[in-house]
């Protein structure tokens, strides 16, 4: 696929190695489907596995990074041209670290339940790989605006995945929604599925079923070329 | 003294950092493609595990008594500076080391078992000499989780498996393997 060529952010200057100029609605799509940042790049994989027994937990902290990730992705953009190169890293981590702080009190002001059970899985959104990895690859290089739609995109991508794979261990390890019970009294709940190693095995599940989909395209396009 | 012990092999076997606290899971995945890369990168972690575990004592102790909004802000420069510290002298004393690690070496800033230690730590009350046990336990064991899964990924390479496989899918299928056979290792604190 090849990136859309509409310049909407063609009156900022370039800097080398920034992302290709595209429409706002690219840049938000970017995250949730084509590049998305758990089942395409593995990125931030530990919250991903460690708060995803409960779809609850799942969406809180799918909600927490988006707003980490918006928030910094702003500041980094903003800042950009005052940070001086050997200190970036340093100073990204910084301005993440605010809105993490930022966001675990407001979690707790309003969810205290929630911020007891996801616990210092909050405050480790800090060391997120994609936070860094988004403020260093995309937001240091763009506009504030293209940076908020990339951080738009990445979060609900995000928060997409950790809502698919928390809904399946979910139902099948205790047969609920939210906490609603939905498959009856009669089903014997699959205990693996909230324990660890369930978290491994519901993800190696959704990244097989997204191979085989995949592999079945590629051969299709190939078999209609043919 | 059996504290200290039993401090060490539950955070060692019983709950691994890794495979069952789901923490450093990006280097987990990110460099267990050999086995030496991933055994050298395990013990890097340990060391930068036992500078930050010290470090966050010292700052628990005199810094953040009265301060403690500014945890997570104060741990995460000491580590990204602990990082730093150690990127220098393995540069300038294991150029070969340094090359094997790459990117991955100044990626141990945003690996979440070294700040998952310091907030565990305080969240637990450590000592600090408990602080240093508990940080080579988790060093030790995020090594060894790093080596297994390596050593099995390793045969996985030669293994004939449908093409779907091949990439990430079957490697979370292995790690779910290893993760439950660590959960054997649940019934020993209890006995």
């Amino acid at each position: 696929m090849t990136a859309p060529t509409v310049a909407a952010a063609s009156q900022e200057e370039l800097v080398p190695g920034a992302p290709p100029p595209a429409p706002l609605w690219f840049d938000v799509w970017r995250g949730i489907a084509k590049e998305n940042p758990v089942l395409v790049q593995m990125l931030g994989m530990c919250p991903t596995m460690a708060v995803t027994n409960t779809l609850a937990n799942g969406t809180a902290m799918g909600l927490a990074t988006l707003f980490v990730l918006v928030g910094s992705g702003l500041f980094v953009s903003l800042f950009r041209k005052h940070i001086a190169n050997e200190v970036r890293i340093t100073s990204y981590i910084l301005i993440i670290a605010t809105f993490v702080t930022l966001a675990d009190m407001i979690l707790a002001a309003t969810f205290p339940d929630i911020s007891k059970a996801l616990g210092p899985f909050i405050p480790l959104i800090v060391a997120n790989c994609l936070l860094l990895g988004r403020a260093e690859a995309f937001a240091a290089k763009v506009g504030p605006v293209r940076a908020v739609a990339d951080g738009l995109g990445m979060g609900l991508g995000f928060t997409v995945s950790l809502m698919a794979l928390s809904a399946l261990r979910e139902i099948l390890g205790s047969g609920s929604v939210f906490g609603i019970n939905i498959l009856g009294p009669r089903f014997e709940p699959w205990v693996f599925f909230v324990a660890p190693p369930g978290g491994f095995m519901a993800l190696g599940i959704l990244l097989l079923i997204k191979g085989a989909i995949m592999t079945r395209n590629a051969r299709r396009a190939a078999e209609a070329r043919a | 003294m059996s504290n200290l012990a039993w401090i060490f092999t539950s955070t060692l076997l019983v709950n691994n950092f890794t495979l069952v606290m789901f923490l450093g899971l990006c280097s987990f995945f990110g460099v267990t493609a050999k086995i030496e890369t991933a055994w050298r990168l395990g013990l890097a972690n340990t060391f930068v595990l036992l500078i930050t575990a010290v470090s966050a004592s010292f700052l628990n102790a005199y810094v953040l008594a009265k301060t403690p909004f500014l945890r997570t802000i104060a741990f995460i420069v000491v580590i990204a500076s602990a990082v730093q510290i150690v990127e220098m002298a393995v540069k300038k004393y294991l150029p070969v080391l340094f090359r094997q690690l790459g990117i991955y070496l100044p990626l141990i800033t945003t690996n979440c078992a070294i700040l998952g230690l310091a907030l565990f730590q305080t969240s637990r009350k450590y000592t600090w000499v408990e602080g240093i046990v508990f940080a080579i336990g988790a060093g030790l064991g995020l090594t060894l989780a790093l080596s297994l899964l390596a050593s099995i990924r390793e045969r996985l390479e030669v293994a004939d498996v449908p093409d779907f496989a091949r990439k990430m899918g079957l490697v979370l299928v292995a790690a779910s393997c290893l993760s439950l056979a660590f959960m054997g290792f649940a019934g020993m604190g209890s006995g």
